[in-house]
């Protein structure tokens, strides 16, 4: 015990001397966690639509009107043959290009009929998919009006239509923010905790003290758990301090309970920390360590469930991510903090992060060698 | 009567089919000042590891205060002090935190670590450092802290890699004032050097070339046998032969 006091009074020294870690622990979350939500949207706004309208007729402008009216698409032009607009496209300036063909108003009325021409740049897919959504619910929508206004009163002989009411549970009004928060601070608290475990043990090798501390008769364990300690300390502050900025940037007031998801944090602390400790017993110097760490930190991100859903992943990938301790942090995180969720919800998740620890940190004391 | 406290018997470590050290045997009395020379590449350093316990033979055979290099490695580092050919304690640091940590994780108690910190800050003029971090101090007194930090929890023996280099001959001579008190309370010393006057201080030197030791005993002998006038020429007898260099 006496062994690892002093290892922590060394250890929270070095820390608070280096003001780049206090830093990065204290701005890193704050920061991060108010620029991101706010840029990472799913939401695809300002949706460029070329229109080359061949009818100018009122129809026309009205479903021009409506697309414009429904705030996801800008206007960049109007009225130019195809091969213009087709020009915007190529120069990125246009997404879309709906074409109204010539006779758009009378075909509509007397034919009951008229087929309008989508053409989207698949360069930026996510924006070409969703604004070809958005623009054929735009249409729908106007079909939908004008066929209203030729229903003849007492002519009930219209198509039947069903009406799906939805309504979103735990996030009623599918605020990004709500669902965008818990997943950063997830990998918020992974990377700081994992960053600065793997490169502290490596910088004692890189300058030369570790040989001093493998001549002592410290025990191994000792010497991983006055590592472990100061960082999972460090790893509650961060989690504090993005609950604050959630709490007081976004209005986001856990519905779970608090208690539940600090025991969480803390048992999944113990195993990235675990995964940081392990990488740094392997590498010789800082620079190999972050690059390992980097691995597996874009893995990580790129397959917890915030940027794509792991639902719609194919199989393999899904299996992927069942090692990825991300994915459940952020599960847990969003269970917990917008469902309410109770411990006996997240037990699965809380025993596979409790392996994950057990493994990871065991490696580590392993490979971790006084002698070589 | 003299007891051994290093005894080695053919000890040699391979990496591949390098052989680093080569079937050296030799024993240092309690209390001896031991000098082990040799070329860069000779293998000090490699011998110097095993003997410390940071390091396990491929062969022989050796003990370390009566302790076996390959099976107690760790009752060995309770009985000895190292110091290390780089700088190796905490720079950022201070001078007084620096002691406390290493004397707290030798398992001092907290009223030996300010008895010996005091001692150690008196012995070494360092009263006016002691709160400053240990980056900032000049290299030769931060070599006479970590030597007088590697002798903090009394080891029977200290191992000294290359403990002066770099260093100015007025502080490599206060630096050899700190071994030879060190010595006299009886502590063991077994210290590499490429300074041929400071293996004039040692009781005994040997000399490693290529990984083997070629040579073995007290300086004046060693100048007789090599009908040399002082020991850089004894040094380069046995030494331009050699094969490895860095």
């Amino acid at each position: 015990m006496r062994t690892i006091k002093f290892l922590l009074q060394k250890e929270f020294r070095q820390i608070f001397r280096n003001r780049a870690i206090v830093a990065m622990v204290i701005a890193m979350p704050v920061i991060q966690l108010i620029i991101l939500p706010l840029a990472a949207n799913y939401e695809v706004k300002n949706v460029n639509v070329a229109v080359i309208d061949k009818d100018h007729s009122s129809y026309s402008q009205k479903l021009i009107n409506k697309i414009i009216a429904s705030g996801y698409f800008k206007l960049t032009g109007y009225d130019f043959s195809f091969k213009q607009a087709y020009r915007l496209i190529e120069s990125d300036a246009a997404d879309l290009i709906l074409e109204i063909p010539q006779g758009f108003e009378r075909n509509l009325i007397r034919e009951n009929e008229q087929k309008l021409f989508v053409a989207v740049n698949a360069i930026n897919g996510t924006k070409a998919n969703l604004g070809s959504a958005y623009l054929l619910t735009v249409i729908q929508d106007f079909n939908r009006d004008v066929r209203l206004q030729f229903i003849q009163p007492g002519n009930f002989n219209q198509q039947p239509t069903i009406d799906v009411a939805s309504s979103n549970w735990y996030n009623p009004l599918l605020d990004y923010h709500m669902y965008m928060v818990p997943g950063i601070l997830a990998i918020l608290v992974t990377m700081i905790g994992g960053f600065l475990t793997a490169l502290n043990i490596v910088k004692e090798k890189e300058v030369g003290t570790i040989e001093q501390i493998n001549v002592t008769p410290i025990k191994k364990y000792h010497f991983i758990l006055g590592k472990l300690i100061p960082f999972w300390i460090l790893g509650n502050v961060v989690f504090t301090l993005g609950l604050l900025v959630a709490r007081l940037v976004y209005g986001i007031i856990p519905v779970g309970s608090l208690f539940l998801m600090y025991g969480f944090i803390a048992v999944y602390l113990l195993a990235v920390l675990g995964l940081g400790l392990l990488i740094s017993t392997f590498c010789e110097t800082q620079q190999q360590a972050m690059f390992v760490m980097f691995f597996f930190v874009m893995i990580f991100v790129l397959m917890g469930g915030l940027f794509t859903s792991i639902d719609s992943m194919p199989d393999w990938a899904k299996t992927v991510t069942k090692f990825n301790p991300v994915s459940y942090l952020i599960e847990v995180m969003r269970m917990i903090m917008l469902k309410g969720s109770s411990l006996k919800n997240i037990l699965p998740q809380l025993g596979i992060i409790a392996v994950f620890a057990l493994v990871l940190n065991s490696l580590a004391i392993f490979n971790y060698k006084k002698t070589s | 009567m003299s007891e051994a406290v290093i005894t080695t018997d053919k000890l040699t470590k391979r990496f591949g089919d390098f052989v680093a050290v080569s079937e050296i045997s030799f024993e240092v009395d309690k209390g001896e000042i031991f000098g082990f020379l040799g070329a860069n590449g000779a293998g000090k350093t490699t011998a110097m590891r095993m003997l410390c316990g940071l390091s396990i033979p491929s062969s022989g055979k050796a003990t370390i205060a009566g302790f076996d290099v390959y099976k107690q490695t760790e009752q060995i580092k309770k009985n000895i002090g190292y110091m290390s050919q780089k700088f190796s304690l905490y720079e950022d640091l201070t001078v007084l935190e620096n002691i406390r940590f290493f004397g707290g994780i030798y398992g001092l108690t907290d009223k030996q670590i300010k008895t010996k910190s005091d001692q150690l800050i008196n012995q070494l003029g360092l009263q006016q450092e002691v709160k400053k971090l240990v980056v900032s101090l000049p290299l030769g007194w931060k070599q006479k802290l970590s030597f007088s930090v590697a002798v903090l929890h009394e080891p029977k023996i200290v191992f000294l890699d290359e403990p002066t280099g770099g260093v100015d001959p007025v502080t490599r001579r206060q630096f050899w004032d700190l071994i030879y008190d060190a010595a006299d309370r009886g502590v063991t010393i077994f210290v590499t050097t490429h300074y041929m006057d400071e293996a004039e201080y040692c009781n005994r030197i040997s000399i490693m070339v290529d990984g083997v030791i070629k040579a073995l005993d007290t300086p004046r002998k060693l100048k007789d046998n090599f009908h040399a006038a002082n020991m850089d020429e004894v040094f380069y007898e046995l030494a331009r032969g050699a094969k490895r260099s860095e």
